[in-house]
């Protein structure tokens, strides 16, 4: 590629000719975090203490200590999260390959389903039935599930009733021909997690984390405005911070959509 | 015949508020026997080993015998009034804003004569039971109240300033989502405070009783994560003019020690909840209510926290979760003295296993979440510092005053 394309690129951001839609959510203690069972061990909530605000501890700036589980707010998940990716090799987000970071993404719009039945999940004649609208997916590629669920006011998004959490994902068998049959580098979704709510009685259980991190690929969760995006086209942007050893991280993920 | 009091009018935005002053604090250390007996709501004066009369006030060596064995016992509460007078143009700031006031001479049944704060019901002439009773500057004195009860007894104004009686406040109870906090929502709302705040953490995760807060009269729900500084800083901006008790039902119990847990993540969030929330709650609320000590008749009067007694005395059990008690305990004392300057109180409940999930292969006895609910608002009505709720507590407590080592082995099983 010559650089002036690359350079065309950046005026195309500068001017807007190529949309920049933030897919992230304000990491603040008010997002709902995974809950799991008070006997396991828990996700740190995502805390901000003002170290200084233009006052006697700090008279002209402004700054916080921030602490957070690496699973919180907008997050994205790498193998080494998961027990079936452990012994992968760069599976952690600090020796993951940058170019990884870089991607294109198919999505694929599943809001009427989930606005209908919060337990929808996401089958291969789904996917099916959208590339015979949109063309087969081609690998490399993020397959991002729109559900309209980060429209939700927090109760309604994490969902919890007395027997889990409720909300959409893939059910097995997809994910597992999302991974083999398709080469995906990931998959997201605008829940907390990549998996459905009721995914632990899966089998596999939570197999969205189970088949992409066992195939040494990624995971990202609680986007939003996923409604911005065309089914194709789309380039993702999301660089989790380098953690040693981290198993994901909260980041900013971004897509650029062409405006024509 | 003491008349009831009113509900408190809104306050006149025109006029300031009144900041609040002490009466007077010196105290001999012997003297002090009096204030560890008024902390917990006992009567107790000296009496002689040698010759068995009791004394007052608190002397080095008996005035009957000279022998200096005086030792602070319980001691019988009867007595009579001698004399009354009323103070009309005190030159002491406090009561100078507070008079006329009520003194009298008490001659007790046990033999002293007492002078004491009077309740208006109290006739000259007539029987009395006396008390000892914290200050609005955390200090001793003695309190003569009628023999028998009389109509709206607790109402007398002089009554008032030694306790923290809820009615007509407004309380913030800082967790609704246990049983220890639902408990004393309903307990200090029948004890007639007008609104209870009811903090709820992270709204988004449903929990039991939750339909039963919503919806009732001068119950609030308010989202408070105690653990959140901004979260307890955003509230106290909204109520914290209007906190006039607050009652911290943090509860965060997690067995284990030391050597059976891995790495800090669980001591963390113990810290993290009992003791920085601790903090943040003081911070984000302390500062007005030490300002409204003297604000009418819903002025700020009390803050309780609800204790491990496992905070005097480690637990291996639960090892960690009675060391963020200690520290929380130990930050109460702080609170205790930074906020005197206001006169409000801070009200320590020490309590064994709770009848809660978190105790649930403890054996019993363990103690009821209303147990503690009412012994908050017993606590306020009496004015008291420290309160042993439970058979376990109050054991503690003894075998720990009697023999500090014999009880850790003892712990240690």
């Amino acid at each position: 590629m010559q650089s002036k394309n690359l350079l065309e690129l950046a005026s195309a951001i500068s001017s807007g000719a190529v949309r920049v839609v933030d897919l992230t959510f304000t990491l603040s203690p008010d997002f709902p975090v995974i809950v799991l069972p008070p006997e396991f061990g828990q996700a740190a909530p995502v805390r901000i203490q003002e170290i200084s605000r233009y006052d006697g501890r700090g008279p002209a700036w402004y700054w916080n200590n921030v602490t957070f589980g690496e699973h919180t707010g907008t997050h994205f998940d790498a193998p080494i999260h998961w027990f079936t990716g452990k012994d992968l090799p760069n599976n952690a987000v600090d020796t993951m390959p940058p170019k990884d970071m870089i991607a294109p993404a198919c999505v694929i719009d599943c809001s009427a389903q989930a606005a209908r039945d919060a337990d929808f999940v996401l089958t291969v004649p789904d996917v099916e039935a959208w590339e015979t609208k949109h063309g087969r997916i081609p690998p490399r590629h993020w397959v991002l599930l729109r559900t309209d669920w980060s429209k939700k006011g927090w109760r309604d998004y994490a969902n919890l009733r007395d027997d889990g959490a409720h909300t959409p994902g893939p059910n097995p068998a997809v994910m597992k021909w999302l991974v083999e049959e398709r080469g995906v580098i990931g998959f997201g979704t605008e829940t907390i997690g990549t998996d459905a709510g009721q995914a632990g009685h899966f089998d596999p259980p939570y197999p969205a984390h189970h088949f992409l991190h066992g195939a040494g690929r990624y995971g990202l969760q609680c986007l939003c405005n996923l409604d911005q995006l065309p089914p194709t086209g789309a380039v993702i942007v999301a660089s989790p911070l380098k953690i040693q050893n981290g198993s994901g991280s909260p980041l900013r993920v971004i897509a650029l959509v062409a405006s024509t | 015949m003491i008349e009831p009091i009113k509900p408190p009018r809104r306050k006149n935005p025109l006029l300031r508020t009144r900041l609040p002053a002490s009466p007077p604090r010196p105290r001999s250390r012997t003297s002090h026997g009096f204030t560890r007996a008024a902390a917990e709501g006992r009567f107790m004066l000296q009496r002689c080993a040698a010759c068995g009369s009791f004394a007052y006030p608190a002397r080095e060596a008996c005035p009957s015998c000279l022998s200096v064995g005086l030792v602070f016992i319980d001691a019988p509460r009867r007595g009579m009034l001698l004399a009354e007078t009323t103070a009309r143009v005190p030159s002491d700031v406090y009561f100078r804003e507070r008079a006329p006031w009520r003194i009298g001479l008490v001659k007790m049944d046990c033999g002293p004569s007492i002078v004491a704060h009077l309740h208006a019901d109290c006739v000259e002439g007539a029987a009395v039971r006396m008390s000892l009773q914290l200050d609005k500057s955390g200090q001793a004195v003695a309190f003569a109240h009628p023999e028998g009860e009389t109509p709206n007894m607790a109402d007398d104004r002089q009554w008032r300033e030694m306790t923290a009686d809820p009615k007509f406040r407004r309380v913030l109870v800082t967790n609704g989502r246990n049983m220890i906090g639902q408990e004393a929502v309903a307990a200090l709302k029948a004890a007639g405070a007008k609104t209870v705040f009811v903090g709820v953490a992270e709204p988004w995760r449903p929990f039991a009783g939750e339909e039963r807060l919503r919806g009732q009269d001068g119950i609030e729900i308010v989202t408070l994560d105690a653990a959140d500084e901004k979260s307890a800083a955003d509230l106290a901006a909204d109520i914290g003019g209007k906190v006039d008790i607050l009652v911290n039902t943090t509860e965060y119990v997690r067995p284990g020690g030391l050597l059976d847990r891995r790495g800090t993540s669980i001591a963390r969030d113990e810290i993290d909840q009992a003791y920085l929330g601790f903090i943040n709650l003081a911070q984000a609320f302390g500062p007005a209510m030490r300002m409204r000590g003297a604000d009418g008749i819903n002025s700020s009067s009390a803050w309780v926290n609800i204790l491990s007694v496992y905070a005097l005395a480690n637990w291996p059990a639960f090892g960690a979760y009675s060391a963020s008690q200690a520290a929380c305990l130990s930050l109460s004392h702080c609170l205790r003295a930074e906020l005197r300057p206001g006169g409000v109180k801070v009200m320590n409940l020490f309590t064994g296993p709770v009848d809660t999930e978190w105790f649930q292969t403890v054996p019993p006895p363990k103690v009821a979440p209303r147990a503690i609910a009412q012994a908050i608002v017993s606590g306020l009505k009496g004015g008291l510092e420290e309160v042993y709720v439970g058979d376990v507590a109050e054991e503690i407590r003894q075998r720990l005053a009697a023999n500090p080592k014999a009880l850790e082995r003892e712990l240690d099983r």
